[in-house]
């Protein structure tokens, strides 16, 4: 069985042999490495006098990019939101709002 | 002892299959393949094999399924023909860049426009660029034992790329020969168990195939697949070597038949060489040195050996059973010229298109070509690029 790849060592710069096979990775959650947030255009943003946690924005979170700890939400993973909105529409209190750009 | 059998090409391929019991076969019929997945379906419906058979609603997913299953770990394989290998065109360039090892079995036959249901080669070579091992049959003998090396072959650490198992529609595939049967444990001991390093299903090891590559990557990705490619020359040969001691029949990259002394000499592919050495055996009983070159493998291209082969002919023919349409030569005819072009070899070629759409390609056929060779040999002739064989003017 393979070593988990190490991504940290694969970038623009990696030689082709230092690529495996079909670009197969071995080993999970490498996606987090890979600052993708930088695909937004729309930004959504936190009110949090609005905000109650009550939690409904984190699971359609395509991303997972709406962490939670001790039962409360905490700010967006701006590293990995796409800013898709899903979040904006799922919320009932008008706690997250979007704006333009990054 | 081997087992004599009488068989078609289809009925041998799927008693290869019967005897290799891979795990999953996911198929959708079409002309003149079709029997492949009938007869394999037989053989479970039967408690014969305990191989997953999964009806699909067309070629996309059984190509899909196939990559999925053999993604997953299992040893896969389907069949198809013309425009089902058509419908696959997506996912056959994803197989080989996502280096998945799985076998294909394909019958050969036209692609449509205009409709036809009869052997060329229009739907492999159209597929020829996609990153897939090809390795044409003569008759169903080749048939059944080219696919009892594909796994091998395609498994091979080195290599892992799809592999595309071609014999002709109709001539190989529905016409009953003689045949020569490996028993069983034999094939079973000589393909051997399926037990990749990674899979997707292993559950100490997350896996994730065909990531997207960006520009930065994408070409180093297809370097890779050059050099697997590359990497499949030696284990094609290796895999021969070894099937020789267990069959008897030695096979290669192309077969040369009476071509060490020729003068004269026809490259073909599949079914038409049988008929070709033929008209071989009747010009050499009047003194006439003719010759064949028949490859066998087609994807890697053997271009440096080919070369090397047909370097002291005086012309040569290609003959290619698919158009192009580059309208100067047809895909057999472009690479084998190239291949003599960059080993320096000077010998007079001529590309012929033949056999398109099922039409007959007889003794006289061939014989006609070599005419044609012994003209430009002794300079009565200038060799023409292209031409037909047996096109009514």
């Amino acid at each position: 069985m393979a070593q988990a790849t190490d991504i940290t060592k694969i970038n623009e710069q990696s030689p082709y042999g230092d690529l495996t096979p079909g670009n197969q990775i071995y080993g999970g959650g490498g996606a987090k490495m890979f600052n993708t947030g930088e695909w937004r255009t729309q930004t959504p943003v936190i009110d949090w006098d609005k905000c109650t946690h009550c939690l409904l924005c984190t699971p359609v979170c395509p991303d997972s990019s709406i962490p939670v700890k001790d039962g409360k939400r905490e700010d967006f993973d701006y590293d990995h939101c796409k800013g898709c909105g899903i979040c904006e529409r799922v919320c009932s209190f008008g706690a997250i709002t979007m704006k333009e750009g990054m | 002892m081997s087992i004599r059998e009488r068989m078609s090409g289809n009925e041998a391929v799927a008693y290869a299959i019967k005897q290799i019991n891979p795990d999953v076969m996911p198929a959708f019929p079409i002309t003149p393949s079709t029997e492949i997945p009938q007869m394999v379906s037989t053989f479970i419906a039967n408690g014969e094999i305990d191989t997953e058979f999964i009806p699909v609603e067309s070629e996309h997913s059984s190509m899909s399924a196939t990559m999925g299953a053999s993604a997953a770990g299992a040893r896969a394989l389907t069949a198809t023909s013309s425009c089902g290998l058509a419908y696959m065109w997506e996912l056959l360039y994803v197989a080989a860049s996502d280096r998945l090892p799985l076998v294909l079995a394909l019958v050969n036959r036209a692609l449509t426009g205009p409709i036809n249901i009869n052997c060329d080669h229009s739907d492999s070579m159209g597929a020829r660029d996609a990153g897939w091992i090809q390795i044409y049959a003569e008759n169903n003998q080749e048939a059944y034992d080219n696919f009892i090396q594909s796994f091998r072959i395609s498994e091979h650490p080195d290599v892992m790329l799809p592999f595309m198992a071609c014999q002709d529609g109709f001539i190989t595939s529905h016409a009953v020969e003689n045949i020569e049967l490996i028993e069983t444990d034999k094939v079973k001991a000589f393909v051997g168990d399926y037990n990749p390093e990674n899979y997707l299903l292993n559950a100490e090891m997350p896996m994730a195939v065909g990531p997207y590559a960006t520009s930065p990557f994408y070409m180093e990705t297809k370097m890779n697949q050059r050099l697997a490619m590359k990497n499949a020359k030696k284990v094609i040969l290796d895999v021969a070597a070894e099937f020789e001691k267990i069959s008897g029949r030695k096979y290669g990259f192309f077969e040369e038949y009476k071509l060490d002394d020729a003068e004269v000499a026809i490259v073909i592919m599949g079914s038409a060489a049988g008929t070709t050495k033929d008209a071989i055996d009747a010009l050499r009983a009047k003194g006439i040195k003719a010759g064949l070159l028949k490859i066998r493998v087609f994807r890697p291209f053997p271009g440096e050996e080919i070369a090397e082969a047909l370097k002291n002919v005086k012309a040569v023919a290609i003959l290619d059973r698919a158009e192009s349409f580059s309208a100067c030569g047809g895909p057999v005819g472009s690479e084998v010229k190239a291949a003599m072009f960059d080993a320096g070899v000077n010998v007079k070629a001529v590309n012929y298109f033949y056999g398109i759409g099922g039409r007959d390609y007889t003794v006289e056929s061939a014989t006609s070509v070599f005419e044609d060779l012994m003209k430009i040999a002794d300079g009565s002739m200038e060799p023409e690029n292209f031409k037909y064989v047996g096109l009514r003017k």
